[in-house]
């Protein structure tokens, strides 16, 4: 029996056969986009957010979208940028951990190594001129010690007790450069998970690709934990005074 | 008339002018300036490398420290600026060669080698350059302090003293004035500088650069290399 | 011509269950001069003796370095060795740019391994004729590999191979539950006890034949020869001007 062959009319689909021929193609704008991450060292590891939505340029159109993810045992990537490259990713990064675990030799990819082999494939796209459109996060803990790295579509690559990427850098940096930098080791994780929250409603009131559904996750010695989407609460009572807005 | 001003234009290019290329459409860019400075010194028996570790992109700062001069297994430390990411590969593969020459030879590479070795690395991407300026500091063969430095496409140069980067415009004049005594009456050439000269010079073109050129900041690290090895410090410097 | 008519390549099993070509391979393992490797809770060590073919010429490299965390020792055909060593830096080098850390000790060995036999079921191909003793530290410790022609990989306390080996193995065996908790000098000079077993009647270790390599906690894969040995040999010769006092 012949395979059936699906043909949705508003699809261009080109022939299989004619997949290699033709101009090559590269993503020239990402198009399901997720927003800000938001991260810091503090006290008893990495902690890490970033809300729920995958828009579609101003479209709020997925709404139920986990960019915040485990790879490995104790390591946390967190992603903003293209979701479609992003899932890419995620199932190569699976690959490396399965050849990893398929050696069977008790040995394991640490943070560091994790945060070194997503670089190298970002700097490798890059240098194709066909970027991977994200930026990454790589938190987690590597031998005792605490690793939190950046790494985004021109492969630049760095490491600071802060992280904040897209509009987070310029509205959420601010703030964690005041509260965390310098202070990581006094940071519990109650005053941590407080400093995430502000972060999260100055981005929510202020950015407008986010959503009032996030998620936060943390990695501690004892691993990673990601919770479930939680809302954050606002207060819109200043609107009032605003002309023009509302009635 | 058209397609003749063109090629008129075309006619009068002076062989110094660089094409102006048009392109159908626009191409991603691949390059990212992420600022910074890096300066070296060479003196008699040593020679000193310096760069801030400040990255930044635009108006953000990217983070505090990410050094950006490296220390290679041949006892020679390469300073870069410019894109982090390339200049952190080209490190890398440099690193390689000089192990590669290691193993081939038994001993570690001469600073001379790993100078060229550097240049044709860059020149192995010039289409493509690696959009870096990297200064390299080792000692000799006759136990002098040996500075070099290039473009991004390899062209190489020995010198006494070079600053490269961001606050390049600021350090270089400084530098001139100080180690190259430019244009000043009675002077007798460039000077030689012992190893407190400097260390102080660095140290001042670096909070001078810090002061006036907001890419450069945060920490400096100063390698000064001389026959004993390689020794490392790291210092302060302004963090606004 | 053919000791039977089983061995003329690797491919062809003989009626008894054995594969010629490999056994003469590992045979000549045993050509090559001893070297012997040991390990303790935070080290590992290997001896080697050289040999100069005459006196116009120098001593064969016994002992290589692959990585700043691991080394290897060779016994058989040096010029497959070299083959081997340079595919253990590639690999080694890899694991450094791809994923920044240094490649596992067991994981280089089995890697070696797959290629020892491929050539053993590969129609057209030869076996190594080497044996390594591979040393190394990584973050599951100190480790002593032993790689042979056949491919097969295992690890040890302590072992030897080359010519006369079985003398070093005989002395390992004897003593190789106290090498747990001996410090680098202490195993260096064992290592140079269990060695000298292996040597001629009438000869003896100096300065000029032994090679001695290690790597450990704190100590990068480092290979030491000529002048560098004398220590350890004189440290040798104490402890036995001691033992028969």
């Amino acid at each position: 029996m012949d395979p059936i062959t699906l043909r949705l009319p508003h699809t261009v689909q080109r022939p299989q056969e004619l997949t290699s021929y033709g101009p090559t193609t590269r993503t020239t704008q990402p198009i399901v986009t997720g927003t800000s991450v938001v991260a810091f060292k503090y006290k008893d590891g990495i902690i890490m957010a970033a809300d729920c939505l995958g828009s579609y340029g101003s479209l709020a159109r997925f709404r139920n979208e986990k960019r915040l993810t485990q790879v490995g045992e104790k390591t946390l990537l967190g992603v903003s940028g293209d979701i479609s490259d992003y899932q890419y990713l995620q199932h190569k990064l699976e690959d490396m951990i399965t050849h990893e675990y398929d050696m069977d030799d008790g040995q394991s990819l640490g943070t560091k190594s994790v945060y070194k082999y997503l670089s190298n494939i970002m700097y490798g796209r890059r240098n194709k001129f066909d970027p991977l459109w994200n930026a990454y996060v790589v938190g987690g803990i590597d031998n005792g010690e605490k690793v939190l790295g950046f790494v985004d579509m021109y492969a630049t690559t760095y490491s600071s007790d802060t992280i904040a990427t897209g509009f987070g850098s310029h509205l959420a940096q601010p703030i964690l450069r005041r509260r965390v930098e310098g202070r990581t080791e006094q940071i519990t994780e109650e005053e941590a998970l407080e400093i995430l929250d502000e972060c999260m409603r100055v981005l929510f009131y202020r950015d407008c690709r986010t959503f009032n559904k996030l998620r936060r996750a943390k990695v501690t010695a004892q691993g990673v934990e990601i919770s479930e989407p939680y809302s954050l609460e606002t207060n819109w009572d200043f609107a009032e005074d605003i002309v023009g807005y509302g009635a | 008339m058209d397609f003749m001003m063109h090629s008129e234009q075309q006619n009068q290019l002076e062989p110094t002018q660089a094409p102006v290329e048009r392109h159908s459409h626009n191409q991603w860019n691949p390059y990212v300036d992420n600022g910074g400075t890096s300066l070296i010194i060479a003196g008699k028996d040593f020679v000193l490398v310096a760069s801030d570790a400040r990255q930044s992109v635009g108006y953000n700062i990217n983070t505090r420290y990410d050094p950006k001069a490296y220390e290679l297994s041949n006892k020679t430390v390469l300073a870069t600026s410019v894109c982090s990411a390339d200049a952190k590969r080209l490190c890398e593969v440099l690193e390689q060669r000089a192990q590669l020459y290691y193993h081939k030879h038994e001993r570690q590479i001469s600073t001379q080698a790993l100078a060229q070795q550097l240049s044709n690395t860059l020149y192995s991407r010039r289409m493509f350059p690696y959009y870096v300026f990297p200064l390299l500091g080792g000692i000799d063969a006759e136990g002098k302090g040996a500075a070099y430095s290039y473009d991004a496409i390899g062209n190489m140069e020995r010198v006494t003293y070079k600053a490269f980067g961001s606050a390049s415009a600021l350090v270089q004049p400084f530098l001139d004035n100080q180690i190259g005594m430019k244009n000043q009456r009675g002077a007798e050439g460039e000077r030689m500088l012992t190893r407190e000269e400097a260390l102080r010079l660095a140290i001042d073109s670096f909070t001078g650069a810090a002061e006036r050129d907001i890419y450069t900041g945060d920490w400096l690290d100063i390698f000064i290399i001389d026959a004993a090895g390689v020794h490392k410090e790291t210092r302060e410097l302004k963090h606004d | 011509m053919f000791r039977n008519q089983y061995d003329n390549d690797a491919s062809t099993w003989s009626p008894q269950g054995r594969i010629f070509q490999v056994e003469y391979a590992s045979e000549a393992v045993k050509q090559g001069t001893a070297v012997v490797g040991l390990r303790s809770k935070d080290h590992v060590v290997l001896t080697a003796v050289k040999r100069s073919p005459n006196e116009l010429a120098s001593y064969m490299k016994k002992i290589i370095r692959i990585d700043d965390h691991m080394g290897i020792a060779v016994a058989g055909l040096t010029s497959d060795a070299r083959v081997l060593s340079n595919y253990l830096r590639t690999e080694a080098m890899r694991s450094k740019m791809v994923y920044g850390r240094p490649l596992p000790i067991g994981r280089a060995v089995n890697a070696i391994g797959d290629k020892a036999q491929t050539n053993t079921q590969e129609y057209g191909r030869r076996p190594y004729g080497v044996g390594l003793l591979v040393i190394g530290f990584d973050d599951s410790g100190p480790h002593l590999y032993e790689f042979s022609p056949s491919g097969i990989v295992s690890e040890y306390y302590g072992y030897s191979i080359g010519a006369r080996s079985q003398s070093a193995r005989t002395n390992l065996e004897r003593n190789f539950a106290s090498f747990e908790d001996m410090s680098l000098k202490e195993l260096i000079v064992q290592g140079l006890r269990s060695l000298r077993d292996t040597i001629q009647q009438g000869k003896q270790l100096d300065n000029m034949n032994t090679s001695i390599g290690f790597v450990g906690k704190d100590a990068k894969m480092t290979i030491l020869d000529g002048e560098d040995t004398q220590e350890y040999l004189d440290l040798l010769n104490e402890g036995e001007a001691m033992d028969t006092e």
